[in-house]
């Protein structure tokens, strides 16, 4: 193949922008303007009609200002063109159904049972051995002394009780984790039971995992055994209504969310009325009990008042329960269920309540107080069992309620003796604003609770929690505090002093012998509550203690998720950069205490969080026109925080603008001093960058920071950042890992390097090296760079460096930087330097035609066409066409791009008529006779 | 497995009244061709009392001597209080704990499908209270000109309360008739079927109460 000359084409940027740009139009005020504020008129009604095509003069007023995105469309916006061809029937249906919703489902502002759970779960815990009995066998003892059963009978009302036919399991011995995991297998068998169609043995499972509800031995563990095990009752709950509503399903319909009774079949009644039968044959209370409160949803499918008929019921049935403790748990399940299924029943709730009051006095009672002293336990550990369990029933119950039956249930609470139990409970549950107003009242029941029962700094805590979030009356508050400060120190008011005297007052009681270690959650409480009050920052560290405080946590993970908070809060609040020492310095100690942390074994999603946090911070961080402060800030910080990436990448990116701000404040005249500052910044930049990892981070900073260098005048070390990305692109790896993925990298090379071609059109040539130094350089990277075989980005990047070269060509550049000389002055026009660079583009091009020419194969032709055609478009574009051989070269790519068929019509048709268009300008006549060569294929 | 046969009647619920067609499907399903003589269709209802070694005792006991007795109808509702002097059968009555438990049933003539009903409440008791059942006995008694033959059997236990319950506070009396289990009381010249519920109190340590109250079940 002949070597074909590139002749590029002459521009006249200045001519080609004026002629591109929209006419200016003179506006008057209240004329339309697609980009004055936007009032949303709706698009539906208000139809648009406008005339004519220039958008400037039409609308009118500013009244009817119109939104130009759906002005375009022709007055509607095809979101709601959609919404109002759909199905009118169906958005009512739909809010008609939300409307239905509000009454009978609870809202966000109820806190979710799920919510709780966990809390539980931590909260009480044992390190006493636990035991699960599966075939109760003080249960069948029993039952010989109760009855003269035939051993026919007996098997048979056993069947129910028997997990595996004649197995008995005691598993004895077993810690808290062996619990749950056994428990948790407890679970998976009965998904497993209900999943191979053993109905049967899924229910014997749910009854004995019920039956250890009634066990009460290692009683401080109590709370979560109930969490557990009612998981596993939820699990069956869903399981059986799912089955019975798949059974009301006739093959294709659907059964509605609020479906009555009549639109049951009898199929799925019945199998639903046989559950209820099943389980009311169960023997024992607590299972029979805890079973159909399971599955009390079901009384849906039976009878519109099946529910509320049977919520009294049940709560009726807990008063057979006679330990105290199971029956508030059995009540707060009931409770759960009762608001997940008819939240509106709340007789049920309150019912629940009074039967609970009139069963308290069994806490003093001779058979509760024997079982402590067998367990060894104190009361004052005992009572804090029930709050999970009350604080559920109280909060239900307080859920929306009139503040009338609060007021009641108060003065209820408050006429049993020793009441201290209901009191945390009322204060745990109910609104913060009633008791916040009532705090006086409350402080002085709280001080009348005796000593021995419930402790009192909890009730102290439920009150200083509601205080948290409701303000009490003003005038109370200093008598609140006194009262709060003689019993404990963990009531909480936004005043410095006072805060500063509480965490002083903690700390004392927790330093000697490190009582602070048993204590992280509570005191990692007291940091949220006080940085959740204080968003001046430099008010907070000044609080004296604060630090001293922090100095507790000394367990590393604690003291990390501390550090979190307070970086978070920091970052949500700061308004303003700040450059105050008191805060800086605490800052860059908690930073650093984050930074410590990371080790190899640290979570990527950890180290993101953390570099989050700490580039905030950075991001806040300014010392306004002291640059050198600055920069040595960064310097330090760079010291700090040498491990975490996305810090180090900030903080270039920090430096790089501050030395666009030095630039911007001498008005891109630097003087010596300033030259020699940002010469220090780019220095900063160059010297951390290859510290990082990511390769194309890597790149990306080097092309930035060098454009940065160029911008402040600094040639040699903007040469150094190309030079250093040049050698760095051998270094790209085929694949590269993004968000945990590998994927191929070519294509983030091709739009790296084309960024890059974008920069070097504009760096001037090095006086000692050869003409256009960094191009040929980075061309024979390019060459040398092993490409995916099946890929034509090679040739694309090709056609990039051909673009380059043609505007290197020109006279005068399209852009420039402010004070630097590019090469069209620094050569000015030179013969020799545009030899040298048609030199390159014949090379560059013969490349190109070389790599068309290997697709010449029936597998590669459509790769054939439409990269001939971008190189027929590149052509026209930059190439001059009037030279015959280039003229004729463009002519022989429209052929090859259509000659297999391949090529798109409409595409070629558009380009034809643009050479046309074209023609018409001046000095583009030549044009139309390459039109006249270039034919159209039809399609048969 | 050869052939399998199944009857499959229409009524989900399987409940007929006395006049009503039974209709359903008789499904036969096999491998192989079957010979058959036609099918048909019998219903048959039979008794079956069985002599365990308890009944035995009780069958010689009222052999010959005992008439079948007219079923006496209990007046319904019924109220009861149990104390250790209302007790029978007690072979030490010093030993007892002194307590005293009240209730109610609502009606001892009891819809088959409606639940037995009613309240106990625990006014006081020395003792702990372990446990408090419901049990439901059915008595077959079956006689013919040599004499007469009654077993007992229970079919039902329902434990009402669980534990030390609180005294003073009225407990549930809930039970749910088992439909295998039950039937109409039945009462024929040389065959009855009747029901009894039993009210037990367990104390601690080993002492067991039982209140025993006649039903008359049927079906409406």
């Amino acid at each position: 193949m002949a070597v074909f000359p590139w002749h590029s084409r002459g521009r006249n940027y200045k001519a080609e922008f004026a002629s591109c740009r929209l006419e200016a139009v003179p506006l008057e005020f209240g004329d339309y303007h697609p980009l004055k504020p936007i009032t949303v008129t709706e698009s539906k009604t208000k139809k648009v009609s406008r005339k004519g095509s220039t958008s400037s003069t039409s609308s009118s007023s500013s009244s009817s200002v119109v939104d130009p995105l759906s002005s375009v469309l022709d007055g509607t916006d095809p979101l709601s063109m959609f919404a109002a061809t759909a199905d009118p029937a169906a958005t009512d249906s739909s809010r008609k159904r939300r409307d239905r919703d509000e009454n009978s489902v609870v809202g966000s502002d109820f806190e979710p049972w799920a919510s709780k759970r966990g809390e539980i779960l931590t909260r009480y815990t044992t390190t006493e051995k636990l035991s699960i009995n599966l075939f109760m066998g003080s249960e069948k003892g029993k039952g010989t002394a109760t009855s003269a059963m035939s051993e026919k009978v007996r098997t048979r009302l056993e069947e129910l009780d028997d997990f595996e036919e004649g197995s008995q399991k005691e598993l004895l011995n077993l810690t808290q984790q062996d619990y749950v995991n056994r428990i948790e297998e407890l679970n998976q068998s009965l998904k497993d039971a209900w999943a191979s169609d053993q109905k049967v043995k899924a229910l014997k499972i749910v009854i004995q995992c019920s039956k250890l509800l009634s066990d009460t031995s290692v009683i401080q563990f109590y709370p979560s055994k109930f969490v557990l095990i009612t998981d596993i009752l939820d699990t069956f709950g869903k399981l059986v209504h799912e089955r019975i509503s798949s059974l009301c399903v006739d093959h294709r319909s659907v059964l509605p969310d609020h479906f009555s009774p009549e639109n049951v079949n009898d199929t799925a009644k019945e199998t639903c009325l046989n559950w209820f039968f099943k389980i009311a044959s169960i023997r024992e209370l607590i299972p029979r009990f805890y079973v159909e409160a399971s599955i009390l949803k079901c009384n849906k499918f039976l009878s519109k008042t099946g529910i509320s008929e049977c919520l009294p019921r049940l709560t009726c049935m807990i008063r057979g329960i006679g330990d105290p403790l199971v029956s508030v748990y059995a009540r707060a399940y009931l409770c759960r269920v009762g608001m997940e299924v008819a939240p509106h029943l709340k007789e049920s709730l309150n019912k629940n309540f009074f039967d609970f009051l009139l069963t308290f006095k069994q806490i003093h009672g001779d058979t509760v107080q024997n079982q402590l002293v067998v367990q060894g336990v104190e009361l004052p550990s005992y009572l804090p069992l029930y709050s999970p369990a009350m604080d559920w029933i109280f909060q239900c119950i307080s859920y929306h309620a009139p503040e009338a039956l609060l007021t009641e249930m108060m003065e209820r609470c408050k006429k049993l003796g020793n009441n201290a139990l209901l009191l945390n409970s009322v204060m745990s549950a109910f609104r913060a604003e009633f008791i916040a107003t009532r705090s006086m009242d409350f402080i002085g029941m709280i001080k009348e609770c005796d000593e021995s029962g419930f402790p009192k700094h909890l009730l102290f805590r439920s009150l200083g929690l509601n205080l948290a979030l409701a303000d009490p009356p003003e005038g109370d508050r200093l008598q609140i505090l006194n009262e709060a400060w003689k019993v404990i120190t963990k009531l909480k008011n936004p005043q410095k002093r006072e805060v500063n005297t509480v965490l002083a007052d903690v700390i004392k009681h927790m330093t000697p012998d490190r009582a602070f270690e048993d204590s992280y959650p509570q005191l990692q409480s007291i940091i949220k509550k006080v940085i959740a009050h204080f968003h001046d920052f430099s008010v907070l560290f000044s609080v004296e203690k604060f630090l001293p405080f922090l100095d507790m946590f000394q367990k590393e993970s604690v003291r990390v998720e501390v550090c979190k908070c307070i970086m978070e809060v920091f970052i949500k609040h700061q308004q303003e950069p700040t450059k105050d020492p008191v805060i800086l310095n605490a800052l860059l100690h908690v930073c650093k205490t984050m930074h410590d942390s990371v080790n190899a074994l640290t979570l990527e999603d950890e180290k993101r969080m953390l570099a989050y946090l700490i580039n905030g911070f950075i991001k806040m961080v300014s010392f306004g026109r002291d640059f050198e402060q600055q920069l040595s800030f960064y310097v330090e910080a760079r010291s700090m925080f040498c491990n975490l990436e996305p810090v180090l990448v900030q903080l270039i990116h920090s430096v790089n603008r501050l030395a666009m701000e030095t630039r911007k404040v001498m008005k891109g005249n630097h003087s010596r001093k300033t030259a020699a500052f940002v010469r220090a910044c780019v220095a900063y930049c160059f010297i951390t960058i290859p510290s990082l990892v990511g390769i194309f981070t890597r790149l990306n900073l080097y092309l930035h920071s060098g454009q940065v260098a160029l911008a402040n005048q600094c040639l040699s070390q903007a040469d150094a950042f190309f030079k250093a990305a040049i050698s760095l692109i051998p270094e790209v790896p085929k694949m590269i890992n993004i968000d945990g993925k590998m994927r191929p990298s070519e294509s983030f090379l091709l739009e790296f390097l084309c960024n890059f071609f974008s920069t070097l059109l504009i760096v001037p040539d090095h006086p000692e090296h050869g003409v256009l130094f960094l191009v040929r350089e980075l061309l024979n990277v390019i060459q040398d760079y092993t490409w995916e075989d099946n890929s034509d980005d090679k040739i694309r990047i090709y056609t990039c460096v051909l673009h380059l070269l043609s505007a290197m060509s020109q006279e005068t550049y399209l852009y420039h930087i402010d004070k630097v000389d590019s090469n069209d002055s620094l050569y000015g026009g030179d013969t020799k330097f545009l030899a040298e660079n048609n030199k390159l583009c014949e090379t560059v091009m013969a490349q190109i035609l070389e790599h068309l020419k290997t697709l010449a194969k029936d597998e590669a032709l459509k790769r054939q066409s439409s990269l001939g055609l971008s190189f027929f478009n590149s052509i026209l574009a930059h190439g001059d066409l009037r030279n015959n051989r280039l003229n004729q070269l463009s002519v022989n790519l429209w052929h090859l791009a259509q000659r297999h068929g391949c090529a798109d019509t409409r595409t070629m048709v558009k380009t034809l008529e643009y050479i046309k268009k074209r023609s018409k300008h001046p000095d583009m006549g030549h044009l139309t006779e390459l039109a006249l060569r270039l034919p159209l294929q039809t399609r048969t | 497995m050869g052939t399998s046969l199944d009857i499959k009647i229409k009524r989900a619920n399987k409940v007929y009244h006395a006049g009503e067609v039974l209709s359903g499907v008789v499904v036969i399903s096999g491998k192989d061709s079957i010979q058959h003589q036609g099918v048909s269709l019998t219903v048959e209802g039979s008794v079956n009392l069985q002599l365990s070694a308890k009944s035995v005792g009780v069958f010689e006991a009222f052999y010959n001597s005992v008439k079948p007795q007219k079923g006496k109808l209990t007046p319904s509702p019924v109220d009861f209080t149990i104390t250790p002097e209302t007790l029978q059968n007690v072979r030490e009555r010093a030993l007892l704990p002194k307590f005293l438990i009240r209730g109610h049933l609502n009606s001892t003539n009891c819809v088959i499908t409606q639940p037995l009903t009613g309240e106990l409440l625990v006014e006081s008791s020395e003792a702990a209270i372990r446990s408090i059942e419901l049990q439901l006995v059915r008595v077959e008694t079956c006689g013919c000109a040599e004499g007469y033959a009654r077993d007992a059997t229970e079919i039902q236990n329902i434990q009402i309360a669980d534990g030390d319950v609180c005294r003073s506070l009225s407990v549930p009396i809930y039970m749910v008739f088992p439909r295998l289990f039950t039937c109409p009381t039945l009462e024929t010249t040389n065959f009855k079927v009747e029901f009894e519920v039993n009210v037990v109190v367990l104390l601690h340590p080993d002492h067991l109460i039982t209140e025993n109250f006649p039903l008359k079940l049927c079906r409406t």
